[in-house]
């Protein structure tokens, strides 16, 4: 489904990514950890395009398509969907203009009729209690006022309209209290289908044990150091990231 | 030769050359006001560059130039505006129209409407209500540095009088429609005269529209006074084609207990200045100025404010916003004047501008005078671009980049339009700003005026 393949970028003439390959297939859960400045959330960036980092070698193949070519709407419509760290807050655009143009957009592309207002009604209510997110918030503008927690709910609510093939969640516990984040984790698990996939991007194994991964890597210093499946994560949590800092650079890697 | 000078003799002898027909015409008391007011003009002249207040608005081009027409339209003119209808659904009000500065219908000049609220004419009403023309006619004006107050003053001939006796509160909003259409470039200065007595209630809706292409000039005087414990609100709206100028002044005078506000809404206009000034003469009067301004191609666009605070615990607000495209030029200029005996002021003040282009100029000017030591007073300006976090996060939902853009320009656009509270206008002004921002024509559907 995604395929990274030697992905270096630079964000002013500093090189934040170093070659990555990574390759995640339908149906699969993977999560990328790694310290703070590895180039995680940089990651995540180039891959939904945002234009901060500029892409200096390597490739990025979404469903067969060359990704870096597409504007970030096109990549939305291909199906990818970002959850973003900081949701940006937009007063005066309603939750619900936003959805509806969203969808209705969506939709276009695939050349299908936009939604009518009452279906349109009806599946926001359905995904609202999927994600279990409080009625008002739909009322209000795109995150305006809204607490921590709750923007990253809306975050999951917003995922849950768009029900996209492959979700990146950029550090989406950040700033949770274990109850938020168990309904994030089980926002995410019931959007999960055979063949979608999801990226989790996160610092702490504490996610993990909600939302379980078939792949962990880790990122450090612009590259990815170390894949394997899900004991990783608990092997990181229990020795922390010192552990690998100390491993690659006895051998010389970095 | 200075060129300043010529100006004046231009309307030196435009003035003695009609103010005969003019006066023939107006009530006794206006007539007493002219000569010392166009005295007064001939000291300032038109306002240049120089004065402060005009430091961004170059009129000249407007002003030192002939006109065929200053003064009466045709009969037929008459029949053509009489013909004119509003078409915004649901929006139901008691509707007057302004030709080229006149009131335009033939025979009903003073209408009246429940409640003994008179609507009309300002000559017509000067036969039976002189008294209070007399009150309040020409006292409000505190615009004494500029020229242009004056020169109305001097040579305007007909406008709207709008008069709610007290404790009435009148339903439906009046809303005068300014019509400028003629085969002749012309220039026309009208007055209108409100006065909302004590606890009383009016909302008027004021729609400046262009309906021939020629060059057009207009220099428009509003006085209004807004008696102890009453509501007054007064939404203009101008829709006005790129070779017109319009200059408006508004002075709203406000008693004890009042409440107030102006919305200047500026969809299109070649060049706009409008400046309004809100009087707080009585203890807990509050007011609120608001103004969108919406331009692009060469279009100037300028909204002077002066808050005046008089008296003790009167509140104020200003919010002014603006999309700015193109060449597009707007100036902002507010002040906020607070007397030395006006404690427990609270007054704010905030302009936002987007530029769209990096040849769009916005000037923004905050005014600042406190005379008293108990005050609350802020301000800000800040003058950008949109959003690009904002832009990327509604990108990222599958939203071109396009309607991404529109959707942002239209709730910056809507901060304002939402303090309407007549729900059909602001519905239609959310649906004229929606189409202006979309480079759509900005007219309401069926309306014979081609404003765009």
């Amino acid at each position: 489904m995604l395929i990274i393949s030697n992905l270096k970028a630079a964000i002013n003439e500093k090189n934040i990514l170093k070659g990555v390959s990574l390759e995640v297939k339908a149906g699969e859960i993977h999560a990328i950890m790694g310290p703070n400045g590895s180039g995680k959330s940089t990651l995540a960036a180039v891959i939904a395009g945002r234009d901060l980092a500029r892409i200096t070698e390597g490739t990025v193949t979404f469903m067969g398509k060359n990704l870096l070519e597409m504007t970030p709407e096109e990549r939305a419509r291909q199906g990818l969907f970002l959850g973003f760290q900081y949701p940006i807050e937009i007063p005066g655009v309603s939750m619900m203009n936003f959805m509806k143009t969203a969808v209705n957009e969506q939709r276009k592309y695939k050349g299908l009729d936009p939604l009518s207002a009452s279906d349109f009604l009806k599946i926001m209510r359905e995904k609202k209690e999927l994600v279990g997110i409080d009625s008002k918030l739909t009322n209000r503008s795109v995150n305006e006022g809204f607490s921590g927690g709750e923007k990253k709910k809306n975050e999951i609510f917003q995922m849950a309209m768009l029900e996209p093939k492959l979700a990146i969640l950029d550090e989406t516990d950040s700033g949770l209290d274990i109850d938020a984040l168990r309904i994030v984790a089980n926002g995410v698990n019931k959007l999960k289908t055979p063949d979608s996939s999801v990226i989790v991007i996160t610092h702490y194994q504490r996610l993990l044990d909600f939302i379980i991964p078939d792949v962990v890597h880790v990122l450090y210093d612009g590259r990815i150091v170390r894949t394997a499946g899900k004991e990783l994560a608990l092997e990181l949590e229990d020795k922390g990231y010192d552990w690998i800092r100390k491993e690659i650079e006895t051998s010389g890697l970095s | 030769m200075n060129v300043h000078n010529d100006c004046r003799e231009r309307y030196h002898k435009l003035y003695e050359k009609n103010i005969e027909k003019i006066k023939a015409k107006s009530s006794p008391y206006v007539n007493a006001c002219r000569e010392p007011a166009f005295e007064k003009f001939m000291q300032l002249g038109i306002p240049t560059t120089k004065n402060e207040n005009y430091r961004y608005t170059d009129l000249s081009h407007f002003f030192n130039y002939d006109y065929k027409n200053y003064f009466l339209p045709g009969r037929e003119d008459f029949l053509k505006a009489e013909q004119f209808r509003c078409n915004v659904p649901d929006l139901d009000t008691h509707g007057i129209i302004l030709l080229n500065g006149f009131y335009p219908t033939l025979t009903d000049k003073l209408r009246e409407l429940p409640g003994g609220i008179m609507v009309g004419s300002l000559n017509e009403a000067a036969k039976t209500f002189g008294d209070k023309i007399a009150q309040h006619y020409n006292r409000f004006i505190n615009g004494d540095s500029d020229g242009l107050v004056h020169l109305n003053t001097a040579m305007a001939f007909d406008g709207i009088f709008v008069y709610v006796p007290s404790g009435v509160k009148l339903q439906k909003p009046v809303q005068v429609v300014n019509l400028v259409d003629s085969d002749n470039d012309i220039f026309n200065q009208h007055r209108n005269l409100i006065i909302v007595e004590k606890n009383a209630d009016l909302t008027l809706i004021i729609c400046d529209h262009t309906l021939s292409p020629q060059k057009f000039l207009t220099n428009a005087v509003t006085e209004v006074y807004v008696g102890e414990d009453s509501h007054f609100d007064i939404i203009r709206v101008q829709n006005e084609h790129n070779n017109a100028a319009k200059i408006t002044h508004t002075f709203i005078h406000q008693e004890k207990n009042s409440t107030a506000s102006s919305n200047n809404i500026t969809l299109h206009g070649g060049l706009v200045r409008n400046s309004t000034h809100h009087f707080l003469g009585g203890e807990g009067a509050e007011c609120s100025a608001y103004g969108l301004y919406l331009s692009d191609k060469f279009q100037h666009i300028d909204n002077y404010i002066n808050v005046n605070h008089a008296f003790p615990n009167c509140r104020s607000n200003q919010l002014f916003k603006g999309v700015l495209d193109d060449m597009a030029k707007g100036v902002f200029n507010g002040r906020i004047y607070v007397m030395k005996d006006a404690q427990g002021t609270v007054a704010y003040q905030k302009n936002n501008s987007i530029l769209l282009t990096d040849d769009a100029v916005m000037d923004t000017k905050p005014q600042l005078e406190i005379y008293a030591d108990d005050v609350k007073c802020s301000h800000g300006a800040t003058i950008g671009q949109l959003d690009e976090d904002a832009l990327f996060y509604l990108q990222s939902r599958g939203i071109d980049r396009r309607e991404a853009q529109l959707m942002l320009m239209f709730a910056f656009a809507h901060e304002v339009i939402q303090n309407i509270n007549v729900e059909a206008l602001r519905e239609r002004m959310d649906s004229l700003v929606m189409q202006r921002l979309r480079g759509e024509l900005s007219r309401c559907a069926n309306c014979m005026v081609k404003c765009g």
